[in-house]
């Protein structure tokens, strides 16, 4: 005969166990969660701070700051922290934190393209960057594919700076832009802004790289290949001069 | 997506709560576990073992060997071997064993396992009975050592042994003596809680009133070890493992061959499941409240991760392939750099993490349950690799099966 015995006892140690493995686990979870909120925010605090500073110093110098300000490094840390924000919203933990944080992001864009609008003004380069207006919800279908076309060229040309904002972010300094640029309803989305020229709905990459703009970095790209190619031949052949003088000392 | 996570986490909360509560088990009885036992026996109860064989020319031999080995006394220890009809050279085989007094060889039409033990028990009248599938071998202790279990506790009806893969040869093989381990440490635990399920084919050994009180072997869709433990159950027969006793068994070579048995095994284990849903009832201790209710929400979490996975990676490549597709499939320049903030540090994956660690706490410890030196860490990751991808194949085979009311063959 089989005793079906009920252990009470075991049966609650294993429920609270479970329970506190459970507890502990989304406690962790959270704490790195938090860990990852906190490293944006570092982020975003020292980017605000690189701008300010450039700002300011582009105030104080006037127009012979051309060559004093050079904040080209900012648009890879920007570029960064707009991944790591996205990546954050995804994962859908601490939704209002991350909300915070996409608008302090978008804040610091917002600034850093004035100032860059400043430059190219003043010290008359051509500017490289483009405005990008997006939504993540069901109302814009082009958008991930536009995205992508971004990424990519982001990737080939990395002193590109796009700005991407969500239209739906509430936030004033944004509907101001979003008005000054004309662009009053999702409908028209995505719309990119380039050299002051905008564009509604979805943008082919082919049609893109014939824009002034991406035809002027191309060029840069392949002039600096270029460049690295004859760099890398002058040491090549330095190199094999020395092998045939020592050579030729040797003999 | 909230109802998805939602059912992740009931899944992940049953199956951590199943593991826990085996490890409490393991924790209270692990004293007992690797205690010194003696096995001298005072009395010798008479014993008959019945062998059924179809197409076991290969095994069959060795198998009747290995039971002539025995360490009992030979004039009670009698083995009966059941041809099922083979239409190899099984019958030839079996003849070499005509002049030994010990061993009877019956040769019969074919009808299936549960035909064949159903004509040995019609003529048994030993203490007790047991069965050894024709591709296992037991050794020379095992039968004293169950033995023993029976005469310390007269309320016993049934012993498993501990089975262990033989030579393994293939990787499917290499993997299944990893997981055997794991199975011989669970037994272990479900025997504790008095909830052993199956009484395998070998070398379960029973009371021969067991089928006199219960009848003979049922058909039960080809898992008749499976269906007998459940109708003992049902009348509150107790089931018990003896760890120390050892059986090694020749596993499926081919990953076919393997898929075939599980599905056997699992499409079994759901028809009985629901002949017997009766036993999912508090009053059956363990067994009903924890044990069975465990291995049908396993199944379906198994089922739930695997459509999930899929359907991840199904988005992740169509999403991968659009993003080609914008750019007109021309290579990123992106290259690949790790970056801890884009580690997944999901509750779940801590949870899964957990699990892992007490999976491999399990199969680490039903290895030293049998004493077995060899080297698990490449088994292990074998085990946890493959089976991923196969036994989800078994499992939604067996669901299939089961709602299209198909049937099982077994070979």
């Amino acid at each position: 005969m089989n005793n079906y015995n009920y252990d009470w006892k075991k049966y609650l140690t294993a429920l609270l166990i479970t329970a506190f493995i459970f507890v502990t686990s989304v406690a962790i979870s959270n704490h790195f969660s938090n860990q990852k909120i906190e490293s944006l925010r570092l982020i975003g605090d020292s980017i605000s701070i690189d701008i300010l500073s450039s700002d300011t110093q582009f105030d104080l110098l006037e127009s012979s700051s051309c060559e004093a300000v050079d904040n080209s490094t900012f648009s890879k840390e920007l570029n960064a922290l707009g991944e790591r924000v996205a990546f954050a919203e995804k994962q859908r933990t601490n939704t209002e934190e991350v909300q915070l944080l996409k608008k302090q992001y978008t804040l610091l864009l917002i600034k850093d393209y004035i100032l860059m609008k400043k430059i190219s003004a003043r010290c008359e380069v051509e500017p490289i960057f483009v405005l990008y207006f997006y939504s993540n919800l069901e109302d814009c279908a082009d958008c991930t594919r536009q995205g992508h076309v971004l990424t990519y060229l982001r990737q080939k040309y990395p002193q590109l700076r796009v700005y991407a904002f969500d239209y739906h972010l509430d936030l004033p300094a944004l509907s101001t832009l979003l008005s000054i640029s004309g662009i009053t309803t999702a409908d028209i989305l995505p719309v990119l802004i380039i050299e002051d020229q905008q564009y509604k709905g979805f943008m082919e990459l082919e049609d893109l790289e014939t824009l002034p703009l991406f035809i002027e970095l191309q060029v840069q790209k392949e002039a600096e290949e270029a460049d690295k190619k004859a760099e890398e031949e002058t040491a090549k052949n330095k190199k094999n001069n020395k092998n045939l003088e020592k050579t030729a000392v040797e003999e | 997506m909230l109802a998805t996570e939602l059912l992740m986490y009931i899944f992940l909360f049953a199956t951590l709560f199943f593991q826990v509560f085996i490890l409490l088990t393991f924790l209270d009885t692990r004293k007992d576990l690797f205690k010194k036992k003696d096995f001298k026996l005072s009395k010798f109860p008479s014993v008959t073992i019945m062998v059924p064989c179809f197409n076991e020319e290969r095994t069959v031999a060795g198998t009747i060997d290995s039971l002539l080995a025995l360490d009992y006394p030979k004039d009670k220890l009698s083995i009966m071997a059941i041809d099922d009809g083979s239409t190899d050279s099984t019958p030839e085989v079996l003849k070499q064993f005509n002049n030994n007094p010990q061993v009877t060889v019956y040769v019969k039409e074919n009808g299936g396992k549960h035909t064949a033990l159903n004509f040995g028990l019609e003529k048994i009248e030993s203490d007790l009975v047991g069965c050894l599938d024709a591709d296992s071998f037991v050794k020379e202790d095992a039968l004293k050592i169950v033995v023993s279990y029976f005469m310390s506790d007269k309320e016993i009806d049934a012993v498993t042994p501990s089975i262990i893969i033989r030579e393994p040869k293939s990787i499917i093989q290499r993997v299944q003596r990893a997981e055997y381990y794991g199975s011989i440490f669970l037994r272990k635990m479900l025997s504790y809680l008095g909830a052993i399920y199956v009484t395998p084919g070998p070398f379960s050994i029973f009371k021969r009133d067991v089928f006199t009180s219960l009848g003979n072997y049922h058909h039960a869709y080809n898992t008749e070890d499976f269906e007998l433990a459940l109708r003992m159950h049902s009348n509150n027969m107790k089931i018990v493992n003896a760890h120390e006793a050892h059986v090694t068994t020749v596993g499926p070579y081919s990953a076919r061959a393997l898929h075939k048995q599980r599905l056997r095994w699992t499409f079994g284990f759901l028809k009985n499941i629901i002949d017997y849903k009766h036993l999912f009832s508090a009053r059956k201790g363990a067994l009903g409240a924890i044990v069975l209710p465990s291995g049908i929400i396993a199944l379906f979490t198994i089922v739930f991760f695997v459509s999930v996975s899929l359907y991840n990676i199904a988005i992740l490549s169509i999403n991968k392939i659009l993003a080609l597709q914008a750019i007109n499939w021309r290579l990123s320049g992106s290259s690949f750099s790790f970056d801890l903030f884009y580690l997944n540090t999901d509750a779940s994956l801590i949870i899964g993490i957990v699990l892992v660690f007490m999976t491999i706490l399990a199969f680490t410890y039903g290895r030293k349950m049998v004493e077995q030196k060899d080297l698990l860490t490449g088994e292990f990751i074998l085990f946890a690799v493959l089976y991923v991808f196969v036994a989800p194949l078994w499992i939604i085979h067996s669901f299939y099966n089961l709602i299209l009311a198909k049937s099982t063959k077994w070979r």
